[in-house]
């Protein structure tokens, strides 16, 4: 197995409340799998640290085998990490196509430009659109975001991440808010992008037909704490997962 | 979209050479050459002043302080050194606004929001203080007056016409910013600067850019305005100056990029107006203001736009 992404002991405390508590794993570079957990166990905030937005306490964490923990956001995104928000981000006043584009345009350095229209910039242009096209949103290109359906928006921001070629892509409850026919649609969309995109993908979900659908691997967080680690079917069956999160219904 | 977009472009531009190119052919006196340069200059402050407020987000209470530093090279430069020196002071001032605001820009760009605004309110009241103490060497409050412009640019039409130029190219300067890659990277700062960071850019530095950039022309605008008036004054730097173009901003619409120079249009206009006619004209002012900005909240080319938008898509359902 060849590592893209290590944690290791990684801990963080907000005031007296341990968020993340020791969390150690390993992702494998083109796997797919997903982190689960009750409300509050510290999800998002591991995605925060990994992707530099905050700092852990103690611990380690190594993308491609390089030290990133106290690196910043603008580091770690250039080294090829990517994200979705679980909060949809995106920049409401600004086309569909620009939403995507602005992210292009940085991936290729461009940013600075100043004397020269965005739609002049024909490599991220184009990039642009391609992305629109695998995420069925190129019918409304030329629509404010924040007009768009939210399910809609979800798919937004994760092509705002797309636009950056990311190695590593990490999804912050990806179909949270949709409908459970968006969410089918969504769960199959993650999976053409994962392949078509060559991606490393993390996600957290609360949605388990779209986790034990997808997921090589399921990591389970509880109380900032990784309690369990396994195949899909591994984490189905372990009581303490069960007691902790899944309940009886998914048996 | 995009061609409603060309219509108003070419709309504006259109607009714009007929209504200030005829000026001098129709202007019944000097006075209306004057009051017609005094629209071009402001207009150009204040969309410059808007690549901060309206585009980025930042709103600057203090670019007064470069419009002051443009005027002061050119006055100071022309009493000292004599009128040949016009030109090339109003080039000074535009270099000493970049390197000034570079270095006031490190400072207040660490901090965001009303902090950013008092910052950048007490380097202006300060810029003006300065000028207003040093008497030897400002002339404290009286000003300097005479300023001339050199050989043929002396006349009145053709200072005109020289400002007009230079206006009309700065603003075309600042449309090809707003639609380049850093235009929307501006735009994208003001209504998410975290994700911003998350595409890897640096949102302070970008900040900086943008406030460097907006200075240099405040500082142009304050050079050419010294030879529209004849004389400069240290209210040019009061932080009056700075809420006036903030004022011209709002009444024409921030989010608008043709917005603020209509709301300076209409500024002067009433003020002009108004003041004509009696002696509480500032109060007249302020009720006016009042009004439209609680009536016309986008500003009035916002409105128009808004009103436009509503009008098209009435016309759609019922067709
Ligand atoms: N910036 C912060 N400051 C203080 N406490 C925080 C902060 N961010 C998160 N927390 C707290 O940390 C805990 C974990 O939050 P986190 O958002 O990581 O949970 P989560 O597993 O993503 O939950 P959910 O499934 O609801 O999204 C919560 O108790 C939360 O209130
Ligand atoms: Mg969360």
């Amino acid at each position: 197995m060849q590592p893209i992404l290590e944690l290791d002991a990684v801990t963080k405390s907000f005031g007296g409340l341990r968020v993340t508590s020791g969390v150690s794993f390993s992702i494998e570079k083109g796997s797919i799998s997903a982190i689960i957990g009750p409300n509050g166990a510290g999800k998002t905030t591991l995605f925060n640290q990994i992707t530099g937005y905050l700092n852990p306490d103690h611990g380690r964490i190594v993308f491609e085998g390089e030290d990133i923990t106290r690196l910043s956001t603008r580091e770690i995104v250039a080294r090829g990490m990517g994200r979705a928000f679980q909060v949809t981000s995106f920049f409401p006043e600004e086309t569909v196509l620009d939403n995507i584009r602005v992210a292009c345009l940085s991936r290729l350095n461009m940013t600075r430009k100043t004397m020269k229209s965005v739609s002049e910039f024909t490599d991220a242009t184009d990039k642009a659109f391609s992305i629109l096209e695998s995420l069925g949103l190129d019918k409304q290109a030329d629509r404010q975001a924040f007009e768009l359906a939210h399910g809609d928006q979800k798919l937004l921001d994760i092509g705002i991440a797309l636009g950056l070629e990311p190695k590593m892509l990490l999804l912050d409850e990806p179909t949270s808010g949709m409908s459970p026919e968006e969410r089918l649609l969504t769960r199959n969309l993650i999976q053409k992008l994962w392949k078509e995109f060559n991606l490393t993908l993390l996600f957290i979900e609360h949605d388990m037909d779209t986790v034990f659908g997808i997921a090589q691997t399921v990591r389970v967080l509880q109380m900032g704490r990784l309690l369990a680690e396994g195949s899909p079917e591994e984490i189905r069956r372990n009581p303490e997962v069960i007691t902790a999160y899944l309940g009886e219904e998914v048996l | 979209m995009k061609h409603r977009h060309r219509i108003k472009e070419v709309g504006f531009w259109a607009l714009f050479f007929l209504v200030f190119g005829l000026i001098p052919v129709f202007a019944k006196s000097e006075y209306h050459l004057v009051l017609a340069n005094h629209i071009l200059i402001w207009g150009m402050f204040a969309m410059a002043f808007n690549m901060l407020f309206g585009v980025t987000g930042m709103l600057s209470f203090g670019q007064a302080l470069y419009y002051g530093l443009g005027a002061y090279w050119v006055g100071l430069m022309v009493k000292t050194f004599g009128e040949a020196w016009f030109l090339p002071a109003i080039g000074f001032g535009v270099l000493s606004a970049v390197l000034l605001s570079m270095l006031i820009g490190l400072l207040v760009i660490r901090v965001s929001g009303v902090y950013f605004t008092v910052l950048t309110l007490a380097f202006g009241q300060l810029a003006w203080q300065i000028t207003f103490k040093w008497y030897h060497f400002t002339g404290g409050d009286d000003g300097i007056q005479g300023i001339m412009a050199p050989g043929i640019l002396g006349n009145h039409i053709v200072y005109y016409c020289f400002t007009l130029l230079l206006v009309a190219v700065s603003i075309w300067i600042l449309r090809r910013l707003v639609n380049s890659p850093l235009g929307l990277t501006l735009r994208c700062i003001r209504q998410n600067p975290d994700r911003v960071r998350f595409l890897g850019r640096r949102v302070r530095r970008n900040q900086l850019r943008i406030y460097v950039i907006s200075s240099s022309f405040a500082a142009l605008a304050g050079g050419l305005m010294s030879g529209v008036n004849n004389s400069i004054h240290p209210d040019m730097f009061y932080w009056t100056t700075s809420g006036e173009v903030i004022l011209m901003g709002v009444i024409g619409g921030i989010g608008q990029f043709f917005g603020p120079f209509i709301g300076a249009a209409v500024i002067i206009i009433i003020q002009d107006v108004v003041g004509a006619r009696t002696e509480y004209w500032s109060l007249i002012i302020g009720l006016v203001m009042m009004t439209m900005v609680l009536l016309l909240p986008r500003g009035l080319v916002g409105e128009i736009q808004a009103f436009m938008a509503r009008f098209k898509s009435g016309a759609g359902n019922r067709g």
